[in-house]
């Protein structure tokens, strides 16, 4: 499989290309709505939730301090949200393509890996530009964000396959997944401090692997704190048994998958 | 030297209660499908190099997943495909192009798809450019392609680097006949270098013309495999065959749909066509002698039954019709309730094509001043060309042509039977 994939490397790196060059091509501002469009998500909530819950986030006293923590959230969830979010209906739109031609399938997902990674480097260099501009100021502990940007890719990488593949014979999974990635992205404080959460409720938080994540961000880019990697031994865990078991899955159902396309 | 080499090839399309009994048998536990649908059973054969292999059947039969099993997008359930080479394929023609990308992108991205290094496609770039001859617009966007344009750039794609297998499917035949010619020229040449063709097509003289061997596909199994004339004969047969078993059955069915109207002071209770043997057929060869029967029930008093009815082409156009009020055959108060035998005897002296009839029942020589019953698409008949010389054309008019010169009286007389 991954044999294909390394013949294939150049035909991954023209889609990829082709992807974003196409769209500049339509549109007046092209690229520029990939970051506009999560930017204008954090200035709605910054507007709206701002007086409510900007008095709750503890230890910092920027003016600005909320906006920050939605913008190193939002990246985080962003990421993770486009790959899943394309994977699961990659299979299912490319379909055609791959009924007709025999190449290897395991481009299919690195293409969108790889167009999605490209978005976000771009909305992170807006961010990191954004928050100089408002006050805050550049530390090396933002260096973290490429681990744990690797590591927000690979869980994602690893549920959206299953989601996808399995999404192929089980069309309902398209449906219920972007509802319970609606729930998951409230359940996680993101929009909210982990603060205004009981703690009773703290130990279920821990079970959520985007929490610890999102917490991460926010850790390096809002208080510019070291990553604790203990903390992020369950995820990084969880994030590699997804792998192995979504290539086990696609591997299986890779034959499969073309005779009910 | 094989190219191909299929041995007791199998393809079943499994059916599952539920979705989760095939995740299930995934993980490895041993559940049975509830319905497994064999397309293909026992296909057996090799392709030498040069050879041209027509692959005919009709739809069902199973050539296109053969041929998605030959290209390896469908993996067979049983049996083995040994392949020496690369095998390309023109049913895809501009499979995944993006609009908004110009042609040279496009066939980047396509080239791409077919597994080859950018070198290699930069190497074959010009020539691409070259073969398909669409001059500027080769840097445009695609969206602003005529469909023409596209296939020319799609064809120059796929038939940019020789394969060891090309398969060609009908979609060949569109475009524009310079075009055409053009590539038949470039398949050719593989054919030349040792390129083996796999040609789909329904079209007999296309088969004929192009290739040395034939394989007929029938419910999933190869039932013939040989010269393509006798391939092409076996076809023509089985079809004929086959329709006219199920005529019957479809007749009923399509009734239904008929477009009919009238008064209903007489209506037509049946329509059918009778061959040479007497028996109800859907498809008629050329010349044959052939009658309409057609039954008219009378359910109220009426002063004179007329039936005229036509023959039309596949467009509509009327080739033939009349009427009993032409013929003389006027009936004159037909009694209540009972049933009329009109049995039409002619001879099908039609080209080969499809064809409908339609009937009139009326009063006099027109349907303006009693209309009792209309129906358009009362019957739909083939006519197949099973025993004449070849001929185009709307009807069989035969010939019979003789060659002189001065010197010599007489060098041939033949006439086309």
């Amino acid at each position: 499989m991954f044999k294909g994939l390394w013949r294939y490397r150049n035909f991954v790196l023209t889609a990829i290309q082709n992807e974003f060059r196409s769209r500049f091509i339509r549109s007046k501002l092209g690229g520029l709505w990939l970051i506009l469009n999560p930017l204008s998500q954090v200035a709605i909530y910054a507007l709206i939730l701002s007086n409510v819950l900007a008095a709750k986030l503890p230890g910092i006293t920027n003016h600005y301090a909320y906006s920050v923590y939605l913008m190193a959230g939002l990246l985080a969830w962003n990421l993770f949200n486009e790959i899943v979010m394309r994977c699961l209906t990659l299979f299912v739109e490319q379909g055609n393509l791959m009924k007709k031609m025999n190449f290897p399938k395991v481009t299919l997902p690195t293409i969108v890996t790889g167009s999605c990674m490209l978005n976000n480097v771009l909305l992170s260099i807006a961010m990191l530009t954004l928050f100089v501009i408002l006050g805050f100021e550049f530390n090396f502990q933002m260096l973290w964000l490429v681990p744990l940007t690797l590591i927000v890719v690979l869980f994602a990488i690893g549920i959206g396959m299953i989601a996808g593949v399995l999404n192929v014979f089980l069309r309902d999974i398209g449906q219920v997944l972007p509802i319970l990635m609606q729930v998951w992205f409230w359940f996680t404080p993101i929009v909210y401090p982990k603060s205004i959460i009981p703690e009773d409720y703290h130990g279920l938080m821990l079970l959520n692997p985007m929490a610890q994540i999102v917490n991460a961000y926010q850790n390096v880019l809002v208080y510019g704190r070291a990553v604790n990697l203990a903390d992020l031994l369950p995820i990084i865990t969880v994030s590699i048994l997804l792998a192995v078991a979504s290539l086990f899955l696609f591997r299986r159902a890779s034959a499969e998958m073309v005779d009910v396309l | 030297m094989t190219l191909l080499s299929v041995k007791n090839l199998g393809k079943a399309f499994r059916a599952y209660r539920s979705e989760w009994i095939r995740f299930a048998r995934w993980v490895g536990i041993p559940l049975k499908p509830s319905n497994e649908k064999w397309v293909l059973k026992h296909i057996s054969f090799d392709i030498f190099p040069g050879q041209a292999i027509g692959i005919v059947g009709q739809n069902g039969a199973g050539k296109s997943t053969l041929l998605k099993m030959i290209t390896g997008t469908l993996q067979p359930t049983e049996g083995h495909i040994l392949v020496s080479g690369r095998i390309a394929a023109i049913l895809e023609l501009g499979m995944g192009f993006n609009p908004d990308l110009t042609g040279r992108q496009n066939v980047m991205h396509a080239a791409g798809l077919m597994g080859f290094s950018n070198d290699e496609i930069y190497k074959a770039i010009p020539w691409i450019e070259d073969f398909a001859e669409i001059g500027n617009y080769f840097d445009q966007p695609v969206r602003t392609y005529s469909s023409g344009m596209q296939m020319r750039v799609a064809f120059s794609v796929a038939t940019a680097f020789r394969p060891e297998i090309l398969i060609v499917d009908e979609a060949l035949s569109v475009g524009d006949t310079y075009f055409q010619h053009k590539s038949f020229d470039r398949i050719r040449e593989f054919q030349k270098e040792g390129t083996a063709l796999l040609i789909v097509s329904h079209d007999r003289s296309s088969i004929q013309s192009l290739c040395d061997r034939a394989i007929l596909l029938e419910k999933g199994s190869v039932i013939k495999d040989g010269e393509p004339e006798e391939v092409m004969d076996f076809y023509n047969a089985l079809i004929a065959e086959k329709e006219n078993s199920t005529v019957k059955v479809e007749y009923n069915e399509r009734g239904k749909a008929k477009t009919s109207s009238g008064t209903g002071e007489a209506t037509i209770t049946e329509v059918v066509m009778l061959n040479e043997q007497g028996q109800i057929a859907e498809y008629i060869g050329v010349g044959e002698e052939v009658s309409l029967r057609i039954k008219v029930a009378v359910h109220r008093p009426i002063e004179t039954l007329v039936l005229g009815y036509g023959v039309k082409d596949r467009l509509g156009q009327v080739i033939y019709g009349t009427n009993t009020w032409h013929t003389k055959q006027v009936i004159r108060h037909p009694s209540v309730g009972a049933e009329y035998e009109f049995i039409i005897s002619f001879l099908a002296n039609l080209g080969v094509g499809s064809y409908s009839v339609e009937i009139a029942l009326t009063d006099k020589d027109t349907h303006l001043t009693a209309n009792y019953e209309w129906r358009n698409h009362a019957y739909v008949f083939s006519v197949v060309n099973m025993s004449k010389a070849e001929f185009v054309g709307l009807a069989w008019i035969q010939p019979q042509i003789s060659i002189s010169n001065k010197k010599v009286e007489t060098i041939s007389q033949g006439v086309a039977s």
